[in-house]
This record gives structure tokens, C-alpha cells and sequence, in this order.
């Protein structure tokens, strides 16, 4: 028999190691080369760069045009004016279903859960796709709708597309954090409900007083992640766009790094765009964290 | 919004809970009430409920009508009601176009999908389970360097991931998009909780006191009690593969190689050159969309045994 601790050394380097190796590759080192290639730049020579190119340290020169292009710029205040309405729109819908459903009375709560939480297995290009021919004049039987109210709808003009895009996100998304939460709300001690009863709590006050402070962290934690995942935004506009003359190819920062790694042949920039929203999804993320960490405190 | 922030769940709640839990005041006595809920409110929930339901479904039965039409009645009738419904002969039409490359998409994105999501499962456990139950140097920083990974948006990672596929010649290949597919930390972290509630050392002892080798062990032993995990693990990284969208678009330019989301898109972008396509997206939609539907709603409960796990157990 082979001692403990080979034999703990070979088990860790057997079952962490084959994780770990393609963690490494797949996530960390992808995240290392990004920010190695925005801080640096291909210098070609010859005129159509047949000679090949050299890779040149130009410190935070693709940061400086980045943030100096007003398309980029654009696309950044865009995502964060559409996560400031987003958000918060998202997650109070998802935890007004949760709160509805747990009141609710038990005949009927698991079909409505169901229907709820269907859009998420809809991918969010197909749904965008759905969405997209429901907001196509013609096509769209909501439009129809509109005019027999006397109402033009227009879904994919200037004014309009973005929050068209947030429905589509919304449509998709209340569901799962819906289910989020209502997963903490039954982890809530029945117990409570009982002695809130008995000292004649009324429904709103237990809602309030019980089950909003006990529900807080699925909240903090789904207000998280649709924060980043918000100013991710891509597939949706992508799909969109054909159909709208408003979105052009930089809607949004991802876009733009895309259209830039892909049509411009720009990596550099284009990692230099990839690494600033990360950055900006990270300190909002934390802002956040930090703004509920006070109120805690407080 | 992107696929990224998918296996989310209860990443942060253990951090989250232990912040916030213990804030909950009793409720304070005012006043008494009988009955708990009161008249308007009996009626205005289930109205929510049912208006909330119809938004959500709408869409869904905007798209079994709309795949029952012509491309002519698609245009030309209202989208809220049957109009000479040919649901099979639209489907064929799906199947058939360009040689039934829709059908090949389907098989990709099984593939994609299953392939990744059963790696990923299994690597996950396994390393999960190695962080939870042996003691080795630098455990603790593995694990913090794996939960920053959940936290790190897919889409920052698929043009790098390009480039580096590119110089090992993989773009354009299903393994381009299989083998960032099976990579899952938030696996790992669900993995380590459950093994370190689930799977008892005593358990473990005894096996190796048997002489059982640690490999057997895992695989005759530890995984079966880490089931509910894994099943859960095994879902978020199904249904996150299956409806990503930007890495495959950044790694396939082959349209033999896309997934069901890349190939819709394809056929959805030059629709309005040749309005056939139109039909043919929205068949082609149906097809994808409600299969996954069913199984979403048929394994419910798996998908908050998971959720409840991070939150619990975290």
C-alpha cells in the first residue's frame, strides 16, 4: 500500500487536475492573453502587412482610443442606461411573481411557476428571433392590435429598439430569477409565518417585515448577475438589427469588439473594449455590493 | 443579454446569506386580523397571476400559430388565429431545405450540448469533490481563483478564446466550441458543497480500509451520492450551451458545423431577400424550442433541488 500522502497527492493531481487544466486554458489564460494583446499592438510592414507582423508594447494607447471613440462611448452609456431601467424593472417583476405565487393558494401555482420560468429554455436568439417578427409590421399581431386602438406602434425605431431589447431580456430572464427566489422563500422557517399569525401580522406586514429581509441575499445575488449580464448585452441587437435601421453595428460594447476583432481585424482595440465593460460590469457589480453592505451596516 | 451569467444560481448567497441573515424583525403586533388576506387582494392575485401568465405564453402561441402558416397567410392573416393550418407540410419544408441541414444543426447542438455538459458534470464532481474531502496546500487558493471564474463574463473570453484556437488550428472545429463548453466552476463550487454535506468521511474510510482504490471509489461511490448535484450541474451547462450563441458564432464559419441558434439566425438574416426563409425560421424555431420547453418544465423540480442546495446547504 502506498502512504497516505502520495497516495492524497496522486488523488488531488487525479481529480482536481483534469478541471483545473482546462480551467487554466479556457478561462485564465484567455483572460491573461486578452489583457497582454490590449496593452499591445501588431506593427506591419510593407504596405498591406504581407511582411508579416511584430507585436509592440503601447501600454494603454488602445485604451486612450477606445475611450476616444464616440462610437464605443456611445455603446457604453447606452448599455448603462439601459441596465439602470432594466434591472431593477427585472427584478422586481421576478420578485412580485415569487411573492404572488408564495401567497397564492396551492391549486394552480405550478402551472403559473411553469409558464413563468418556459422562456428561459428559449434560447436568446430564437427568442429574439420571436420576438423580432412580433414587432415586424406585417407580420406582428400586436401591431395589428395597436391600430384597431388607433395606436401606431413602432417597436424598432430610434426611440424605441432598446426597449424593445429589454422586453426581449426581461421576457427571457423573470422567470429564472423568479425561481431564484422563490427557492429561498421556501427555505424560510414556516415556523415564522405561525408566530407572525398569531400576533395578528397582517399579509403586507409579512411580506415586508419576514419574508423581503429573509429573500435579500437571492435579490442581491440576482440584481448581480443581471447586472452583468445586462451589460453583456449582444445576441438580441444582433438579431434585431436587420430589422431596425437604428441599431448599427457598434449598439453595444460587445458589438463594437466584435465588429472590431472581426471586420476591422483589430484585436488589440477590440481586447482593449472586451477588458473596459468587464471592468465596468465589475465595478458596478461590487458598487452594488458594497451600496446593500452599507445599508446592512447602517 | 448573453448566456453568460447562466449557472449563477447560489454563487454568491453563502457570502450574501451571511450578510443579510438575522436582519428580519418579527413583525410588530398592530393590529388584529381574522382572516389574513383581504377582498381585493383575493381577487386582484389570481388577475396578476393570469395577466403575468399570458405574457409569458403569448409569444409561445404566436409561434405554434405561426408555424402552422403559408408564407402567404403569414402575412396576410391575423397571428392570433389558425388560417389554413399545414404544420407537417412546413416542417418537411425545415427538414428538407439545403439538404436537411436543419436536421444536422439539431445533431450538433445534441452534441455540442450533451458532449459538453456530461465533461463538464464529471470534471466538475471530481474536482468539487477533491476540494471537499482531501486536505492539500493551496486548497483554499484554488478554490477562491475557481469562484472568481463564475463571476468572469463569457462573451470577455470568446475573442481571446478565437485567437488561441486559431494558432492550435482548432477554429472551425467542433472542438472549438466543445472544449470550452466543459469547463464549469460554478460546478465545482456546487460540487464542493454537496460532497462536504453529502458523502460521509466514515464512508470513505472504510472503503480504502477495504482496500478500494480512489478511483474506485469516486466512481462507484461518491458519485452516486452526489447525484442531485450532478443532475443539476448537468442541466445549467445543457441549457447554457445550447442557447450560447457568441462563441460558436466566433469559432464556426462552417455552416455544417453550427448549432441550432447559429443556423435560425443564418436563415433569419437574408429573409428579407427570400421570404421563404421566414417560414422556415419560425418551423425551424418551433421544432427547437419546444422540446426543450418540455423537458425545462418536466425537470423543475431538478433545477430547484440546485437552487435550494447553493442557498442551504452555501
Amino acid at each position: 500500500m502506498t502512504s497516505t500522502r502520495t497516495r492524497t497527492r496522486l488523488a488531488v493531481f487525479g481529480f482536481l487536475g483534469p478541471f483545473l487544466a482546462l480551467f487554466l486554458a479556457t478561462i485564465v489564460f484567455p483572460l491573461g492573453y486578452a489583457l497582454f494583446q490590449s496593452v499591445t499592438a501588431t506593427a506591419r510592414s510593407g504596405a498591406f502587412g504581407e511582411g508579416g507582423g511584430t507585436t509592440v508594447f503601447v501600454g494603454l494607447r488602445n485604451y486612450a482610443a477606445a475611450l476616444s471613440d464616440p462610437g464605443f462611448v456611445s455603446s457604453l452609456g447606452r448599455v448603462l442606461l439601459f441596465a439602470v431601467v432594466q434591472v431593477p424593472l427585472m427584478i422586481v417583476l421576478a420578485t412580485a411573481l415569487a411573492l404572488m405565487l408564495d401567497a397564492a393558494s396551492a391549486r394552480g401555482v405550478k402551472l403559473f411557476r411553469s409558464a413563468y420560468f418556459l422562456p428561459y429554455g428559449v434560447p436568446g436568439v430564437i427568442a429574439s428571433l420571436l420576438w423580432g417578427f412580433l414587432y415586424t409590421p406585417g407580420i406582428s399581431p400586436v401591431i395589428d392590435l395597436g391600430k384597431v386602438f388607433g395606436l401606431q406602434l413602432d417597436f424598432l425605431g430610434a426611440e424605441t429598439v432598446l426597449w424593445s431589447i429589454a422586453n426581449i431580456v426581461i421576457w427571457q430572464y423573470a422567470g429564472y430569477n423568479m425561481l431564484v427566489i422563490v427557492a429561498q422563500l421556501k427555505s424560510i422557517d414556516r415556523d415564522l409565518f405561525e408566530a407572525a399569525a398569531i400576533d395578528g401580522a397582517s399579509s403586507w406586514q409579512v411580506i415586508t417585515r419576514i419574508k423581503l429581509p429573509l429573500i435579500a441575499p437571492a435579490i442581491v445575488l440576482t440584481t448581480v448577475f443581471t447586472i452583468i449580464g445586462t451589460l453583456q448585452l449582444f445576441a438580441e441587437p444582433l438579431v434585431l438589427k436587420p430589422l431596425s435601421s437604428a441599431i448599427t453595428s457598434s449598439y453595444t460594447p460587445n458589438m463594437a469588439a466584435y465588429n472590431q476583432a472581426f471586420t476591422n481585424n483589430n484585436y488589440s482595440l477590440a481586447a482593449a473594449e472586451s477588458v473596459l465593460l468587464a471592468l465596468v460590469a465589475c465595478a458596478f457589480s461590487f458598487g452594488f455590493l458594497k451600496l446593500i453592505g452599507r445599508r446592512q451596516n447602517a | 443579454m448573453t448566456e453568460t451569467s447562466t449557472p449563477d444560481t447560489s454563487t454568491l448567497d453563502s457570502s450574501a446569506r451571511a450578510v443579510t441573515t438575522g436582519t428580519a424583525k418579527p413583525a410588530k403586533p398592530t393590529r388584529k386580523v381574522g382572516s389574513r388576506r383581504s377582498g381585493p387582494a383575493r381577487i386582484l392575485l389570481p388577475v396578476g397571476l393570469a395577466v403575468a401568465a399570458i405574457y409569458f405564453l403569448f409569444p409561445v402561441y404566436w409561434l405554434v400559430i405561426a408555424a402552422t402558416k403559408s408564407t402567404g397567410s403569414l402575412f396576410g392573416s391575423s397571428g392570433f388565429v389558425l388560417s389554413e393550418p399545414q404544420l407537417f407540410q412546413n416542417l418537411e419544408n425545415v427538414l428538407t431545405y439545403n439538404g436537411g441541414i436543419y436536421l444536422r444543426w439539431g445533431l450538433n447542438s445534441i452534441l455540442y450540448s450533451g458532449v459538453g455538459a456530461i465533461v463538464a458534470t464529471i470534471l466538475s464532481m471530481s474536482a468539487g469533490y477533491c476540494l471537499a474531502k482531501f486536505v492539500f496546500r493551496g486548497r483554499e487558493f484554488w478554490f477562491n481563483v475557481i469562484l472568481a471564474g463564475v463571476m468572469i463574463p463569457g462573451t470577455a473570453l470568446a475573442l481571446p478564446l478565437f485567437l488561441m484556437m486559431s494558432q492550435l488550428g482548432l477554429v472551425n472545429t467542433y472542438w472549438a466550441v466543445l472544449i470550452p463548453s466543459m469547463v464549469s466552476p460554478f460546478g465545482v463550487y456546487l460540487g464542493r458543497i454537496y460532497a462536504t454535506a453529502a458523502v460521509p468521511d466514515t464512508l470513505l474510510e472504510a472503503s480504502r480500509l477495504d482496500g478500494a482504490g480512489e478511483a474506485r471509489i469516486f466512481f462507484t461511490l461518491v458519485l452516486r451520492l452526489m447525484t442531485p448535484a450532478a443532475v443539476t450541474v448537468f442541466l445549467f451547462q445543457f441549457i447554457g450551451i445550447w442557447n450560447n450563441y457568441f462563441l460558436p458564432l466566433v469559432m464556426l464559419s462552417n455552416p455544417d458545423l453550427y448549432p441550432i441558434t447559429l443556423g435560425l439566425v443564418s436563415w433569419q438574416s437574408v429573409s428579407d431577400r427570400n421570404p421563404d426563409l421566414y417560414q422556415l425560421a419560425i418551423g425551424g424555431a418551433f421544432m427547437s424550442v419546444i422540446p426543450i420547453m418540455i423537458a425545462i418544465v418536466s425537470l423543475q423540480r431538478f433545477w430547484k433541488a440546485g437552487l435550494t442546495e447553493g442557498s442551504v446547504k452555501g
